[in-house]
């Protein structure tokens, strides 16, 4: 197991008034995403425990860009992952933002 | 006085020394190695019919059972290196030089064995090009064929996997060769002649029915939303965008998923009747929602697939069917339709370079092309207009009067940008680059050239090829979708912006594509079962893709 964490800083809050949501499954290839509201509406901080070592680099990548893209200020997202590629990765991350914009 | 009926003479020789092993046409499986015995001259060029998916197993045993100080030498011309038999004949002596097109479950071996020197290769082909060298300098002697029925006087049942035979027949049979066919069983009339008997020499009742791979089987089950997310952006940003109504697909999990959506989210979009409406494609299971929706009007077909006779026969209005009532495939027109006829190729590959090439060439396996580098390619013999082709061909640019503009074909790479192990599939140099240098070949195994290729597809976006104006841009555009693999990692952030915003580049988000949409829920069907109800029953999936 791994623990990486990362601390962005956004331009804007994430929209939405929702205070939590959960996407993904904790499997292998997958990943569990869990998004909650509760930081200052220009910041981000991103948990990550990773069954997989030596990917830090590229976690680093997936979630800065993923923060550069969506915006998502105000939230602290947990993710719990069983050995997802980037690209599912990526995908949750979108979706879990999505979840935490819809009334 | 000139000879002018040599290769005359000598099938009439080759015929009468086979003829006491046969009673009439017929031969008895148990015969099979003196028949050949009988047939085959050392140094022949043989095709001993391993196509994509049908394989005249009986008489590939029956070769490899021969006397290696009787046939030896011989120089195999045949699509598919399928059956470990297709090598062993080369381990024992009796095949030297090899010709072929795609080598899928022996894409090991045979690397293995064309780095040991064991097998001489001429080229690995598209079927076309083989097909096509069949008629001019690679014409078989004996040409060693399959089918599911005979009469005694040789008419041929091949069954709805006709595929190579009647190419394979027409190049053998009018030029002097010898044609002996496997069949699972003699009959005293035929469903359909699918082959005349006067171009079939001999006909074995085979020991078992000739093996049959079912190799355009998807498991809905197994598609990702990943997958889900690039079928999306594949509908949205080039069906739709081009009005694509005719086309082929290769045979990934990407495409199968494009298949699955098309009642689903395609459907939503409105594009039924507008978008894949002709096929060129085997009889994909995963089509089958599609066709029951009334999207698709007609599939001309390559082969057939395990498990979808009772339902081809029962759709004869889509599929090319005999009088019979079965599929009547054909590989060579399929191929040239797929050519000629359709205006987008899709399909996968495992690696692709910064300049577009592509390969499913890796250092240790030679898995050969499939019908892609064909179909995947811009036919410049093409002389009729489309809405989807002129628009492609005004894309690439160029000047002059508009009316001696071509068109372009659109070849569609859809890749994700990892592979199984995280295995990247952009990458700096091909890995058949060092095959070729390995090998000492002239020229390296590539599927899609560059400059064929027109768009490239992956989970991070769609890159437009056909909009990029220099090589650095061409290279940017595909660094900008290569994801988080290395030569993804190494773009220029803000030259993609830059294509971004010339649209070269295209996000999901740029398309209006909800990531929340790429959900298992989207599929028309979650699993073979869910296709098996969707035919009405009529799909017989084979026992492996069987769960329930």
């Amino acid at each position: 197991m791994e623990k990486l964490s990362f601390r962005h800083t956004t331009r804007t809050a994430l929209p939405g008034t929702r205070a939590s949501a959960i996407t993904g499954v904790v499997a292998s290839g997958n990943l569990e995403v869990l998004l909650e509201r509760n930081l200052a509406p220009d910041a981000c901080h991103v948990e990550i425990d990773t069954a997989i070592k030596g990917y830090a680099e590229v976690w680093a990548a997936v979630v800065a860009d993923f923060v550069a893209r969506r915006q998502p200020g105000g939230l602290t997202i947990t993710i719990n992952d069983g050995g997802a590629r980037p690209d599912t990765v990526s995908l949750r991350l979108a979706q879990g933002a999505r979840l935490m914009e819809l009334p | 006085m000139m000879d002018w009926r040599q290769e005359r003479t000598a099938r009439d020789a080759r015929l009468a020394r086979a003829r006491p092993h046969a009673d009439g046409k017929v031969v008895p499986a148990a015969r099979v190695v003196d028949l050949l015995e009988a047939i085959l001259q050392p140094g022949d060029r043989v095709c001993l019919e391993g196509d994509n998916q049908k394989q005249a197993d009986c008489l590939a045993r029956g070769l490899s059972g021969c006397d290696p100080a009787r046939v030896h030498d011989l120089h195999m011309v045949q699509s598919g290196i399928v059956l470990p038999e297709h090598l062993d004949i080369f381990e024992q002596g009796i095949a030297r030089r090899l010709d072929y097109s795609y080598s899928g479950p022996q894409g090991g071996r045979i690397a293995k064995m064309l780095y040991g020197g064991q097998i001489e290769l001429g080229a690995v082909h598209t079927y076309l090009e083989l097909f096509a060298r069949y008629f001019i300098d690679l014409t078989p002697n004996v040409a060693l064929i399959a089918g599911v029925s005979a009469d005694r006087d040789g008419n041929l049942y091949t069954g709805p996997n006709t595929e190579d035979t009647p190419t394979v027949v027409e190049a053998t049979a009018f030029k002097n060769g010898v044609v002996v066919a496997q069949v699972n069983e003699i009959v005293d009339r035929v469903p359909r002649v699918d082959i005349p008997g006067d171009r079939v020499d001999f006909v074995v009742e085979a020991d078992t029915p000739f093996y049959v791979e079912p190799l355009f089987t998807r498991d809905p089950g197994a598609v990702t939303e990943t997958q889900i997310l690039m079928a999306m952006m594949a509908i949205k940003g080039i069906y739709a965008e081009y009005g694509i109504r005719r086309l082929n697909h290769g045979i990934g999990f990407g495409t199968a998923a494009i298949e699955l959506l098309l009642p689903t989210y395609a459907e939503r979009l409105g594009l039924k009747g507008q978008i894949a409406t002709h096929w060129a494609l085997n009889p994909h299971p995963s089509l089958i929602p599609a066709i029951e929706s009334g999207w698709v009007k007609q599939i001309h077909c390559f082969g057939s697939e395990v498990g979808m006779d009772k339902y081809i026969r029962a759709r004869p209005d889509v599929f090319f069917t005999g009088s019979d009532g079965s599929l009547r495939s054909n590989r060579a027109f399929c191929q040239t339709a797929g050519l000629y006829a359709c205006d987008l190729f899709i399909g996968s590959t495992l690696q692709i370079d910064l300049q577009g090439h592509s390969s499913t060439v890796t250092t240790n396996r030679v898995a050969g092309f499939g019908g892609a580098p064909n179909m995947g390619s811009d036919p410049h013999g093409r002389r009729h207009p489309s809405d989807t082709w002129m628009k492609a061909g005004q894309e690439a640019g160029g000047t002059g009067d508009p009316a001696l503009r071509r068109g372009r074909k659109l070849v569609v790479q859809l890749v994700e940008t990892f592979g199984d192990k995280l295995v990247p599939a952009f990458v700096e140099r091909l890995d058949a680059l060092e095959l070729a240098r390995k090998l000492n070949l002239e020229l390296a195994p590539v599927m899609v050239y560059a400059d064929d290729v027109t768009h490239i597809v992956t989970e991070e976006g769609i890159a437009n090829l056909l909009l990029c104006r220099t090589l650095d841009e061409r290279e940017q555009a595909i660094r900008g979708v290569a994801g988080y693999t290395d030569v993804g990692r190494g773009r220029d952030h803000a030259e993609v912006e830059r294509l971004r915003a010339r649209g070269i580049i295209r996000r999901p988000e740029d398309l209006g594509i909800e990531p929340l949409d790429a959900d298992r829920s989207l599929l028309a069907a979650r699993s073979i079962k869910d296709l098996v109800h969707w035919s009405g029953g009529l799909y017989e999936p084979p026992a492996k893709f069987r769960n329930w």
